[in-house]
């Protein structure tokens, strides 16, 4: 900037020049102590730790889920019933011959006396009589998932060959799972939204009290010439910076919260009640899906923070104005 | 440069504050707006720096209308001014260094390309030992020249003071005078609102006088 050559004249006792390079980054424009962050801080911690604990239990659920169906659309039953005048066991000696003809099967193997004892022990006790039980026998077979059999085909040829003969291929329980795991991704989708909208809501009760307190600077800069979008940066700075932090805490403590369900787990394995636990829940497997969905509710919690106080300034600054 | 045409202002539905207000401001002159208390200067400098826009009549600034000015023309415009307000309005939390180069900030310039200009024009104005302390603590005189240091830093083409001298003492009010008119000398359009006649009496420039509202010239 030229300025007059008379300035001494000007301003007696203006200072010598000495230009001094105490200089450290600048302040911010918008002051972090003018922005309420502790509880906003906590209150996103508070909605990233339950987005992404949503999150986490979806990606476990969808990929026990995913295992469940694949061991049982591996596997097919066939239950040859006994009927009067009918030799059982040469009805399931049949049955074996037409399965194993069948392209497509791995191996099939009809359960011995002693597995059918073994499966209803539980019900009936050690010392059932097959003979007086109308028991029937079981095939179990294992598919070759790389070339599956034609199941409709195999149906068609057991029931001509053997007419007691039934063939499972668990449609119905593979039909029951895709519901239960679609119904439990559909509701950790809908609590997932509603607990971002609560997050974003937050952050725009935030902003209007931030700039309701930072009205003077918006004033100043409005005035000074600041278009919009730098006011908005100015406010969004702290935001994301706020947003990131509270996504992160929370991140974190559902990170340990999944990591500590995956320890209790590994505790109780190969007790009794790890047991029923696996049998009714199958193995919980956090993987790199729950963990990377985890990350990318943080980026999200974050990116939302900082979109939503943006909206929120540029949206303040119009009834400002 | 800028031209009022029955101009009319008022705050929601109270009465006019100011009524039928015309004038030009011609590029390079200097004139003192000055009248009793509440007789409307304020609220005649609000219009200038683009804080409100008038309730009727016809304002235009810099050639363009303000009545059909869109939001998102006015920061092109305002940057064309330079403002020292009555309260000075220096951000407390910014360092006096960091009040004055806030106009360049805002503009986007880089620090480096612009702290030399800066560090000058506050020793120039006196503040040279005053570059890193708040305005807290500086005093009303030191809060006044940083307000105009602020104003005068991106050279604007139209300076627009309300009560410079109002906080500080005859001397120093006419320094800062001095300060307006060698501005004035090297091309800046500059009003300055007063009451301070003496003030005024040192320098032989246009008068606006605004009385009850409506505003009367003497050249």
């Amino acid at each position: 900037m030229a300025l007059p050559v008379e300035r001494e004249d000007l301003i007696e006792e203006s200072d010598e020049t000495g230009i001094d390079d105490d200089f450290g980054a600048a302040a911010a424009i918008v002051p972090a102590s003018g922005v309420s962050g502790r509880a906003l801080f906590f209150v996103l911690s508070i909605m990233s730790f339950l987005a992404c604990i949503t999150v986490g239990t979806v990606a476990v659920i969808a990929q026990a889920s995913a295992d469940w169906r694949s061991e049982i659309s591996g596997e097919i039953t066939v239950q040859v019933r006994p009927l009067d005048g009918i030799d059982t066991m040469d009805a399931v000696d049949k049955a074996l011959a037409v399965i194993l003809e069948t392209p497509g099967i791995g191996s099939a193997r009809a359960l011995s006396e002693q597995d059918l004892r073994d499966l209803l022990e539980p019900w009936l006790g050690a010392d059932v009589d097959l003979d007086e039980l109308p028991v029937p026998r079981l095939i179990v077979i294992e598919i070759d998932r790389s070339a599956p059999p034609d199941i409709g085909d195999l149906r068609f040829r057991l029931s001509q060959a053997v007419p007691a003969a039934s063939l499972d291929d668990h449609e119905l329980w593979q039909g029951r799972l895709a519901v239960m795991a679609n119904t439990l991704a559909v509701s950790g989708a809908a609590i997932l939204v509603l607990v971002l909208v609560a997050t974003v809501l937050s952050v725009v009760f935030a902003t209007r009290g931030a700039m309701a307190t930072n009205k003077d600077i918006v004033e100043v800069l409005h005035l000074v010439g600041a278009k919009e979008a730098f006011i908005a940066r100015e406010f969004e700075r702290h935001f994301l910076r706020l947003g990131f932090r509270g996504g992160l805490a929370g991140g974190f403590v559902a990170m340990a919260a999944f990591a500590a369900i995956r320890w209790i787990s590994a505790q109780f394995s190969a007790t009794p009640a790890g047991d029923q636990f696996d049998a009714l829940f199958g193995g919980i497997s956090i993987g790199w899906t729950a963990f990377a969905g985890i990350g990318l509710t943080i980026l999200l919690v974050a990116a939302l923070t900082a979109m939503s106080s943006r909206l929120t300034v540029f949206h303040f600054l119009k009834v400002f104005d | 440069m800028i031209r009022f045409e029955n101009v009319g202002l008022r705050y929601g539905m109270g009465p006019e504050v100011l009524r039928d207000v015309s004038f030009r401001i011609e590029r390079g002159s200097f004139q003192f707006l000055t009248g009793p208390s509440g007789a409307g200067k304020t609220s005649l400098m609000r219009l200038l720096f683009l804080a409100l826009k008038p309730t009727r009549g016809l304002m235009s600034l810099f050639g363009h209308d303000v009545a059909t000015l869109s939001r998102t023309d006015l920061p092109t415009l305002r940057r064309r001014l330079g403002v020292v307000f009555q309260d000075f309005r220096l951000l407390d939390h910014l360092s006096t260094y960091e009040n004055v180069a806030l106009p360049l900030r805002v503009i986007g310039k880089d620090e480096a390309s612009y702290r030399t200009d800066v560090i000058e024009l506050l020793h120039w104005v006196g503040l040279g030992h005053r570059v890193h302390v708040h305005p807290p603590v500086l005093s009303g005189g030191e809060k006044q020249r940083a307000a105009i240091a602020r104003a005068v830093i991106t050279q604007p083409e139209l300076l627009l003071a309300d009560e410079p001298t109002g906080n500080v003492d005859p001397t120093l009010a006419r320094r800062l005078l001095r300060l307006f008119m060698e501005l004035h000398r090297l091309g800046t359009t500059v009003v300055i609102a007063t009451h301070d006649i003496a003030l005024m009496d040192q320098y032989d420039a246009r008068r606006f006088v605004l009385n009850e509202g409506r505003v009367h010239i003497y050249d």
